[in-house]
């Protein structure tokens, strides 16, 4: 009796929803399915084709016709960052997962392996680390040249050298753990082992790294575009969006600032959206209250 | 060869037999400035223990003195530096190694830290059925039926099966990790300070389980334990550990009644007693195994040593049936 009476109080913690319990988390997840939403339904929700050119009104503020105004295309901006918001989740989502993929797998053959093996896989993250995700992805770039599928898996590419990492670390970690011993003390094939208490243990924290780099993705790719090195116009890309409005930024301001806001805005949400999910079922974190 | 622990009718091989074992770790430590030297560091050093089939044997001894590095010898986790480490007659890697002699199947471990070795994203169900499955001991459709009969074995309620480790006591993960070992029905059980750290109650419970388990089914059982009243109620025979050695072994009570060697008076001595004041502990610190003095290793803390303690190395001899001790002057056991 004594043990269920000291399981009830988590049991009823937990029942109350976590959006209730996190309101940063919920504001986050509301603004990250509002983007993901209008992304979806683009055609529906823009006032504007993003590319029609509207030549009377060139370079207007916000205002009633065109709620952010327009570039010096006399482009709608809300209609450019409605299709943008497009880009910007495929890219950030399909790099994300190629990375994730390819780290999971670089980085469970070196936590499980040693010697030669695991010294040349090693050797390949750190090499993959050396630089900065956008120095690789330009080189990436470079070699496959420029366009949206280019640009997700130079991305992807260069986000296979984090995620190798720390799924290496986790599997050190749990690969000596009695529990593994235990499965092996009872003759459990090695693979199986692998399979049943090693990548589940993996996968969790892996999932937790997913939601907080979608944003760094989404990051390096408007960096790319706003380098002219990523997608090309008139493609409406945030980050390509930001550098046309540059050069007037003195006296339209809104031309770079508007994309620029709506990038900062979705990557807020996404860390609000990751942080909560990483506290929420991190073991670490939880387990220790 | 004296077989110290070998007085129960055993006409097969006996389940467990170390002869002299030894696991030699190497070392290193710093040895002045930017100098390293590697040293061995003899864990167990020249172990002999029979464990015969049926039998109970309680292996005792501080933290130290190589009690789990003898368990992992015994399960094959680590291979003996010298001598043998036989189950049933054949080495244990070898053993381990052939499918066909169900050592997997038949040697259940119950470990000192049950929650460490609980996967934490499985489900108490699948963590009891695990073993069921691995040897496909009974179809899908009686699994669940056979995990509820062995939580309920061990005393946890029904719903308990859906919980995952996180979500449970201390005692109540002991007993899922107990009704794992149970669920494979192995003949030997090997279990590292299984109930040790729990109420008494929950502790009276389970070592009624495991005495029941002992008679029913035939167990052989090998407890490593600290608390020699749980060693004396559960296991016919103990063996006492002093760094890497056994220093003193036989029938539990014979030996808690009348201790030959004194580092087992001295432990007697030490567990607490109701209504008596606790007794002066022993002297000093259990010396490291790096750098053993020569002759007895007790020698150092021990009350009745002698001059020629210091100098001479005292095997394990017998002396009585049943009974053996390494000690030069042995105190009366009144045999």
């Amino acid at each position: 009796m004594t043990d269920t009476a000291t399981v009830a109080p988590r049991a009823r913690r937990r029942s109350t929803s976590m959006l209730r319990r996190r309101p940063f988390f919920t504001l986050g997840l509301a603004v990250a399915l509002a983007f993901a939403l209008a992304a979806i339904f683009a055609p529906y929700v823009a006032p504007y084709d993003p590319t029609f050119q509207d030549i009377e009104f060139m370079m207007t503020g916000p205002g009633a016709q065109h709620w952010l105004g327009t570039d010096s295309y006399g482009q709608d901006i809300l209609s450019r960052i409605i299709f943008g918001a497009r880009y910007a989740l495929a890219i950030g989502l399909c790099s994300v997962a190629i990375g994730a993929l390819g780290g999971l797998v670089i980085g469970l053959a070196a936590g499980l392996s040693d010697g030669l093996v695991e010294w040349l896989l090693m050797r390949l993250i750190d090499s993959i680390l050396a630089m900065p995700s956008l120095i690789m992805a330009v080189a990436f770039i470079a070699i496959l040249g420029q366009g949206v599928d280019k640009v997700i898996i130079a991305v992807g590419i260069a986000m296979i050298g984090p995620f190798a990492r720390t799924v290496r670390a986790d599997v050190m970690q749990v690969r000596v753990q009695l529990f593994v011993e235990a499965a092996g003390l009872m003759g459990v094939a090695r693979l199986r082992i692998i399979w049943r208490h090693i990548l589940p243990n993996v996968v969790y924290p892996l999932a937790v790294q997913v939601t907080i780099r979608i944003s760094e993705a989404i990051l390096v790719s408007s960096s790319l575009s706003f380098l002219g090195i990523g997608v090309t116009p008139p493609t409406p890309d945030w980050g390509l969006m930001i550098a046309e409005g540059r050069g007037f930024v003195s006296f339209a301001a809104w031309m770079s600032g508007m994309p620029g806001a709506a990038l900062a805005i979705l990557l807020i949400a996404l860390s609000l959206v990751g942080d909560g999910i990483r506290e929420e079922f991190d073991p670490k974190l939880r387990d220790g209250a | 060869m004296s077989a110290p622990l070998a007085q129960a009718a055993a006409p097969a091989a006996p389940v467990f037999e170390l002869l002299d074992v030894e696991k030699v770790y190497q070392v290193t430590r710093p040895a002045g400035f930017l100098r390293r030297e590697t040293r061995g560091l003899a864990a167990l050093d020249g172990v002999r223990l029979r464990v015969p089939g049926g039998s109970s044997t309680a292996l005792v001894g501080e933290s130290g003195s190589g009690k789990s590095t003898l368990l992992r010898v015994l399960l094959g986790l680590t291979r003996p530096t010298n001598g043998q480490a036989l189950y049933r007659g054949r080495p244990i890697a070898e053993a381990r190694a052939a499918a066909a002699s169900g050592f997997t199947r038949d040697v259940a471990m119950i470990y000192q830290d049950a929650r460490g070795s609980l996967n934490p994203r499985m489900a108490v169900a699948d963590l009891v059925a695990e073993p069921l499955r691995h040897f496909g001991l009974c179809t899908a459709a009686e699994l669940p039926a056979r995990v509820a009969e062995l939580l309920a074995r061990v005393g946890l309620p029904g719903d308990v099966a859906q919980r995952y480790p996180a979500a449970l006591s201390g005692g109540q993960v002991r007993r899922v990790a107990i009704a794992r070992a149970l669920a494979a029905e192995p003949s030997v059980l090997v279990a590292d300070e299984a109930v040790s750290g729990l109420d008494v109650s929950t502790q009276a419970q389970l070592l009624n389980l495991l005495a029941d388990l002992k008679e029913s089914m035939g167990l052989t059982l090998l407890f490593i334990t600290h608390d020699l009243g749980v060693a004396s109620y559960l296991c016919e025979r103990i063996a006492i550990m002093y760094l890497g050695r056994i220093v003193e072994a036989g029938p539990t009570n014979a030996v808690l009644e009348a201790p030959a060697h004194p580092y087992t008076a001295a432990l007697r001595a030490a567990s607490p007693q109701f209504f008596a004041p606790i007794a002066e502990p022993l002297p000093g610190e259990i010396p490291s195994p790096v750098d053993l003095p020569p002759g007895c290793r007790f020698a150092s803390r021990c009350p009745r040593a002698e001059a020629d303690c210091q100098g001479t190395d005292p095997a394990l001899t017998s002396l009585s049936p049943g009974r053996t001790a390494a000690c030069l002057h042995p105190l009366a056991t009144g045999a």
